[in-house]
């Protein structure tokens, strides 16, 4: 009985020394609170969490330990509340950074991990949006399909899973080479 | 009969239970109707097609509104844990689903309760949840695209967002990657890979492979990998082997695929409805 209550004794990673993770209920807070600290120059990351908190498809913000008190404050200016802040003590996933294009003549497709997104190179219509398997990516597809790529709601604004965060660095990628 | 769990893209739909019919592109639960575009709604019209070809019953589905919240999937999960049980399925296919090991570990061990475990076939989010939570195994079909299988042949990847580069480069051969996968024990029992090519294998390797006809502008097309799982889907329920199943489904879906003329911007019910003829064309009479 006793041993359950025993701390275990943390894998300090050296890279991670004075890092700390803020975990949020869903991708949308994450991303949310992505563009706020980024906009407000903190060094961050989106990682992937580490087991011990892992509950499904989940993202966190990885960012320097020391400075959380101004963080928090920076998120609570703005309505973000994270769910947990805990230290780093093992190694963070990486999410994929791997983009894949492919040209079918007329139209143009972006691959982020398991997302998809095709656009016609001439009018800048999204023409299809496939792969993923979390429940928003029907949703996204549907809310983005036939729609100018700069008139069509983001996956960062409508989605929430991982599959619309690689989504969304599909987009970013069609908007910077279409 | 053919169960099917999924998700539809509608906040506000609720937790529906039934035999579902196909009314031209249009599927039918009680009374709700939802235009069959890509997802769980397409998976299920092409699941009707093979089954209605093969003349058996349509589906039983357990369907519910989720756009990514993961809500209606949580609300699902615990009808399933609370239901299954009482189920008699030949057959269950499990598709898109927010992936929560807690919830899923339960059905899981609901599943292994039932006196006449069905033929379990899964694909989407619940796929992905499946090998989070070390549980592929207990799976008797998975449908990855290669991308998905570069996933579960990363045994530290918790998402295929995760996927470490050296395993989705794509210079890698899906044959590595289908080895890699069950040598972690990330696969099912078989596994039925879409893509330029198609591939159809277990533990022991590659049982078959199906790359004609070829039809390369299948693949931006959203939801070409769902009409895949209800297709094999519904033969493994009609009675046919796993491994045959998977061959010939995916012989259809080219087929089907081939038939429709695509470009990329065609959308998954011109496709669907090519999937009768794509049928007769494999199976004959």
């Amino acid at each position: 009985m006793f041993k359950l209550f025993t701390k275990k004794k943390p894998e300090h990673n050296s890279e991670n020394q004075g890092r700390g993770i803020l975990v949020f209920e869903n991708t949308t807070e994450v991303i949310r609170a992505e563009n706020e600290l980024k906009a407000r120059g903190w060094e961050i990351r989106v990682m992937g969490p580490p087991p011990n908190i892992r509950s499904g498809c989940d993202l966190v913000i990885e960012f320097p330990l020391i400075e959380e008190l101004s963080i928090r404050r920076s998120l609570s200016e703005v309505n973000i509340k994270p769910l947990q802040v805990v230290p780093v003590n093992s190694a963070l996933l990486e999410p994929v950074s791997l983009l894949h294009e492919k040209s079918y003549g007329k139209y143009l497709m972006v691959r982020a991990a398991n997302m998809k997104i095709t656009v016609e190179r001439a009018t800048k219509l999204i023409v299809n949006v496939s792969g993923g398997g979390c429940p928003d990516v029907p949703y996204l597809a549907g809310q983005m399909v036939n729609k100018h790529l700069h008139e069509a709601p983001q996956p960062k604004d409508v989605g929430y899973t991982l599959c619309a965060y690689a989504l969304q660095i599909a987009y970013d990628r069609m908007v910077e080479i279409c | 009969m053919l169960g099917i769990v999924g998700t539809i893209p509608e906040a506000n739909f609720p937790l529906v239970s039934g035999r579902v019919f196909l009314e031209g592109d249009d599927i039918l639960i009680g009374n709700k109707r939802v235009n069959v575009n890509r997802g769980t709604p397409a998976m299920i019209a092409a699941a009707i097609k093979t089954l209605n070809y093969m003349g058996k019953p349509e589906p039983h589905c357990y369907l519910v509104g989720d756009i990514g919240d993961g809500e209606g999937s949580m609300h699902l999960y615990r009808h399933l844990i609370d239901n299954i049980f009482d189920t008699s399925f030949q057959s269950l296919a499990f598709h898109y689903f927010q992936p929560i090991v807690s919830l899923f570990k339960k059905v899981i061990a609901a599943i292994e309760k039932m006196p006449n475990r069905p033929i379990l076939i899964a694909d989407a989010g619940f796929m992905y949840v499946a090998k989070m939570g070390g549980d592929a195994p207990f799976f008797d079909l998975f449908t990855p695209d290669a991308g998905e299988l570069a996933y579960l042949a990363d045994e530290k990847a918790p998402h295929p967002f995760y996927t470490r580069g050296f395993i989705l480069h794509e210079e890698n051969l899906v044959p590595d990657l289908i080895q890699r996968a069950y040598q972690h024990n990330n696969a099912s029992s078989y596994l039925l890979v879409k893509g330029v090519k198609d591939y159809v294998a277990d533990k022991d390797g590659v049982i078959s492979v199906i790359d004609d006809p070829i039809v390369e502008t299948l693949e931006p097309i959203g939801g070409t990998g769902d009409t895949l799982t209800g297709i094999v889907s519904a033969l493994v329920a009609s009675g046919i082997e796993i491994k045959t199943a998977s061959a010939n489904a995916a012989l259809v879906n080219r087929l089907a695929g081939f038939y429709a003329e695509p470009t990329p911007a065609t959308q998954i019910y011109d496709i669907i409805k090519q999937i009768p003829r794509a049928l007769h064309e494999v199976l004959g009479d």
